[in-house]
């Protein structure tokens, strides 16, 4: 019946087949999103809430607003992830000899491509941006980014990219070409399904989506910084904000170009990346690791800016070493484009090719190693207060930097011949991931959660979130780390040697350790939403900060700052409050302001639908959305009710409010 | 390794200890740390020297934060509180060019030993105690990966194999390694390092195994549905072995010529070892040039057309053979269709599928399938005498 070619102009190639009706796993997953969807869609429903989602959330311009929905986007993005990392720990800990594990080849190799695929671009991102766009408009004393609504658009880009990749779960299949969706397994010939289509378009969408982010996250540091705020006074956060989206806008392009080739390749039967015809597999394996490497460091860099704040606050000093601090983030920068190709030593690119990636690759160790010590003489004869984010920064400065020598032993080409695609290298940059970028991200939400909602996050909870993750990588990649050693390759779904079976059951067990920290981290965020009264903190400052967003109250007005802040010293803050810094109470002028629009949701929604439409081949909507998508883009351009202002006496209002309070306290 | 001089303090370098914790635990018996090729063996010996090296700096690191965060928490008042120490001319030298030196070194031994031990440079030892005999030609072996399963070809000896390699104990080794279709990595650990075997590219492996035994050797790199079971076996043979090894696969009787190789190319996964006692000579130059199918042209062959066809043969200027577009001979290869040239009836159905789709492997039915292509499901042809060809 589906064979009929009116179906088949109508649904492209999808059919009933296409649903996993038959496979538990996934049907089970099925039914408790739907149920639990359905559950959220009645209760905003039950309480009203959809026109207020809309106006005040979706809608929103506000930076603050668009960091959080990123950071809700990363969290919830992050329990998918890692349910695939505990369907692949479980299938690993017991497909030994004789049992096959409970995962066939053709369903493991989508979740490990889609757990990849997940925690870099949908949850890691996200959850970096997030960051960004919430703190640091704050931090320069701006009211808000450069250019607001290409803020909401970026991110409903982004959470359309998101939307595809979990739909692909649930109608047709994803890549099985790992997380850079490899060729030659991705090639039309080899792979003829859904699953790298999902991906390129997923993948494609987002990508718009962080792009655009970068080029309004540079712009608004270069241009929107406080009077007197030069470069060398900015906070490191933002320095490292800069660097990394100057990083962004610079190797997105590549990745999207040359996913708009292997696009090619599939749509219209183009060579680029074929086996026969000319094409060659290899130049996509250099064009993705072109973007792929410098990535690495778009993530990391802001994370140690986090780590900087955290420690200076913490430890009550200014930072140790400022100026070597912003150097060796540039450094990091320039270094992070020359590197690549040590993600392929054993192509056989030759010995001196592959020197002098590896020693470039090592260089890179230098400011890194300067930035750690930078930490550590900021602890040096410092007040150290054991608050959660400084939690965080201890246990990572342990943990990095056995992550950051075994990436320096993965940089020596003959050591990398034998370590290369090993779990080695796996347990490697899950260190320096988990323990860099993820720990910096909890210390920086913990830290910043106080200034987004007005109280703090509970610390019992908040340190068994700890517990559970550092302790939890630890028993989870140690075992990892000894079987690379051992000569264990990466993406086996099945061993025949008995002996290994032991590390990977520990490893299972220290996955499931990490759970509990998860757990323990939605429970945090639950308990501290129900006891906020107990936990309020009306000053605005619970940390005795030393950075311009702590002088606001929290959460901040729509409009961050009544007055912009004049700034003279690198602590901004610290040094308004020594200084002996007295509130504004009159003089309010009205504050012009960016206003809402809806476009970012249509624009995106409309992505999203052309996206699906190319995957399965529909050709009609596929224009048709095509068609919508320029419409609206270019009818956006004609909406000139993009502005107002808050009159004086609201901002006076607010202002007055904020005074009392924090008087109060 | 002597690492556990710098771990004197274990009680306060408890993570340090972690770290070094997979060296110690696995120095003992497995293959990358106790391998059987000499080449493996000195690729160990750098693991070994940058781990020592980095220890340098990564120790006391560790045991500065461990320090520095007790002894300057809040609680403890004896401990000095400057707030505006932010500064050390002192100890900004000493954190920038600590870590340079450390790299310096580094980046020497890796200049050199990268050198050395590069895949493509003839051995110039057999051993520590043995230096290699220039007279001596490596032994040849030409190494194919398929879908998924490995070929290799022994040219002098005119015997090939399927997942099995034996090779003679103290005798250096040539492997030229490619591939059919997906790229796979050539890894015996014990052996050497890895190397990428490349659909239409060669690359270049020398070895040395030092030690009799069998051995494990699988790809390392994700190749699709059948990757897991990517096995082969690696034979460490002395000579009389090595040579009896041969006999017994050249007494096998079976040829791998144009037609089998076309058969075994097909996607399988977990195929027992094969021994072929004769093989047609030009056949790996034909899967590099990607011309095994009669009547397919070799890359070499359309290089040459492409500079000659339709200009005057020694014409050297820049596109001077090229024809124009119509008139050119029809592509290498088939040329896939692109999704959006699919007629309606073309376009299929994408299931979910995580189930085998039929008994019946599309490569025994339908020789010509495009479904033999099709990575994402593995149907196994049945092989008699092997369990666990269960379905993928």
């Amino acid at each position: 019946m589906f064979d009929s070619p009116i179906l088949k102009t109508i649904f492209g190639r999808l059919t009933f087949e296409s649903f996993p009706v038959h496979e538990p796993i996934l049907l089970g997953t099925f039914i408790v999103v739907v149920l639990l969807g359905a559950g959220i869609v009645a209760a905003v429903t039950r309480y009203r809430l959809w026109g207020w989602l809309w106006s005040e959330w979706f809608t929103s311009v506000d930076h603050k607003k668009i960091g959080i929905m990123y950071i809700m986007l990363g969290i919830v993005m992050l329990l998918r992830g890692f349910a695939d990392a505990l369907m692949m720990r479980a299938q690993q800990a017991m497909a030994f000899g004789a049992n096959e594990g409970y995962l066939p080849a053709h369903h493991y190799d989508q979740v490990f491509s889609a757990h990849g695929t997940i925690m870099i671009f949908f949850v890691a991102i996200p959850l970096v941006v997030g960051l960004i766009n919430y703190v640091m408009p704050l931090q320069i004393g701006a009211r808000d980014v450069a250019f607001p609504f290409l803020n909401n658009l970026s991110f409903w880009l982004t959470a359309a990219g998101a939307g595809l990749v979990m739909v692909s779960l649930f109608v047709g299949e994803f890549s099985r070409g790992g997380w850079l969706n490899y060729v030659p397994v991705t090639n039309l010939q080899n792979s003829p399904d859904t699953g790298p289509d999902y991906y390129l378009w997923a993948l494609q969408i987002a990508g718009v989506g962080t792009t655009l982010s970068a080029i309004n996250m540079v712009t608004t540091i270069i241009k929107m910084r406080a009077p007197g705020m030069t470069m060398m006074k900015m906070p490191v956060f933002c320095w490292t904000a800069l660097c990394s989206n100057v990083l962004a806008i610079a190797i997105f392009p590549v990745l999207t170009g040359a996913f708009a080739l292997l696009m090619l390749d599939r749509y219209i039967g183009t060579d680029f990346f074929t086996n026969d015809l000319g094409g060659n597999p290899m130049m996509y394996w250099n064009l993705v690791w072109i973007w792929g490497h410098p990535e690495v460091y778009v993530l990391v860099l802001p994370v140690f800016g986090i780590y900087s704040e955290v420690t200076s606050t913490f430890c009550g000093k200014r930072l140790f070493g400022y100026s070597s601090m912003v150097y060796a983030t540039v450094v990091i920068t320039i270094l992070s484009y020359l590197v690549w190709l040590h993600h392929f030593f054993t192509m056989g690119s030759g010995a001196s090719v592959n020197s002098f990636f590896g020693i470039a690759t090592m260089v890179i160790s230098i400011p890194t190693g300067a930035k750690i010590f930078n930490w550590l003489f900021t602890m040096y004869r410092g007040e150290i207060r054991f608050e959660l984010p400084m939690r965080w920064v201890v246990a990572f400065m342990l943990t990095f930097v056995v992550g950051g020598m075994t990436g320096v032993l993965l940089a020596v080409p003959p050591a990398d011949f034998v370590l290369h695609n090993s779990l080695f290298l796996v347990a490697h940059f899950h260190n320096v991931i988990i323990g860099g970028v993820v720990f910096g991200l909890f210390a920086g939400i913990d830290y910043w959660w106080p200034k987004a909602f007005g109280f703090k996050l509970d610390p019992f909870w908040g340190k068994l979130h700890f517990w559970g993750w550092v302790i939890g990588y630890w028993v989870a990649w140690t075992p990892i780390y000894i079987v690379g050693l051992m000569g264990t390759t990466r993406r086996v779904r099945h061993f025949d040697d008995p002996s290994l079976q032991i590390w990977f059951v520990i490893a299972a067990i220290g996955a499931v350790i990490i759970l509990f920290g998860i757990l323990a981290f939605v429970i945090q965020i639950a308990v501290s939403i129900i006891n906020r009264e107990k936990l309020r903190d009306t000053t605005g400052d619970p940390w005795n900060g030393r950075t311009l967003e702590w002088s606001t109250s929290s959460p901040p007005p729509a409009y961050n700052f009544a007055f912009t802040p004049v700034v003279h010293d690198l602590d901004a803050w610290y040094d308004m409050k020594s200084r002996g810094h007295a509130r504004p109470d009159g003089g309010f002028r009205p504050i012009h302001m960016p206003r809402n629009t809806g476009a970012g949701v249509i624009l995106s929604g409309i992505a999203a639908v052309l996206g699906f439409a190319m995957v399965w081949y529909i050709w009609w909507l596929a224009a048709l959305s095509f068609v919508a998508l320029v419409a609206v883009a270019i009818g956006h351009t004609f909406n000139y009710n993009r502005d107002y202002f808050i009159p004086s006496d609201e901002v006076a209002r607010c202002e007055r409010e904020h005074a009392l309070l924090a008087g109060a306290a | 390794m002597r690492e556990h001089l710098f771990l004197a303090r274990p009680q306060r370098l408890g993570r340090a200890a972690l770290a070094g914790l997979p060296l110690l635990l696995a120095g003992c018996q497995r293959a990358v740390l106790n391998p059987a090729g000499d080449v493996a063996l000195q690729q160990r010996d750098v693991i070994y020297i940058s781990t020592a090296l980095m220890l340098l700096i990564i120790v006391p690191v560790m045991a500065l934060t461990v320090v520095f965060a007790w002894r300057y928490r809040r609680g403890n008042k004896e401990a000095t509180y400057d707030p505006d120490f932010d500064h050390s001319t002192a100890l900004e030298l000493v954190i920038w060019s600590a870590p340079l030196l450390i790299i310096i070194s580094l980046g020497a031994l890796t200049w050199w030993s990268t050198h050395l031990l590069d895949p493509f440079r003839p051995l110039n030892r057999i051993s520590a105690s043995q230096p290699a005999d220039p007279k001596v030609k490596p032994l040849r072996i030409q190494v194919v990966s398929l879908d998924w399963k490995w070929l290799f070809i022994y040219p002098e000896l005119g015997v090939a194999t399927v997942n099995e390699v034996a090779l003679p104990v103290n005798q250096p080794v040539r492997f030229d390694l490619t591939s059919t279709n997906m790229m796979n990595t050539f890894y015996a650990p014990t052996l050497a390092g890895m190397i990428y075997t490349m659909p239409g590219m060669q690359s270049t492996l020398h070895a040395v195994l030092n030690r009799p035994g069998t051995f494990d050797g699988f790809s390392a790199n994700y190749s699709g549905a059948g990757f897991s079971d990517m096995h082969f076996r690696l034979q460490g043979l002395d000579r009389a072995g090595f040579d009896s090894w041969v006999a017994a696969a050249r007494a096998s009787g079976r040829t791998l010529d144009t037609a089998g190789f076309i058969a075994l190319e097909k996607p399988s996964e977990r195929v027992p070892v094969i021994h072929f006692g004769a093989v047609e000579p030009s056949l790996f130059r034909r899967v590099v040039e990607r011309c095994v199918e009669p009547g397919k042209p070799c890359m070499s062959e359309i290089m040459r057309h492409d500079s000659h066809a339709g200009g005057a043969p020694f014409d050297n200027r820049v596109g001077a053979g090229m024809p124009a577009g119509r008139q050119s001979v029809p592509p290498h290869g088939n040329k896939p269709e692109g999704a959006l040239m699919k007629d309606n009836d073309e376009k299929g159905s994408a299931p979910n599928v995580t189930k085998p789709r039929g008994s019946e492997p599309p490569g025994s039915t339908q020789p010509a399938s495009p479904k033999n292509r099709d990575m994402s499901q593995t149907t196994l042809p049945p092989v008699p005498g092997v369990s666990g060809t269960a379905a993928a």
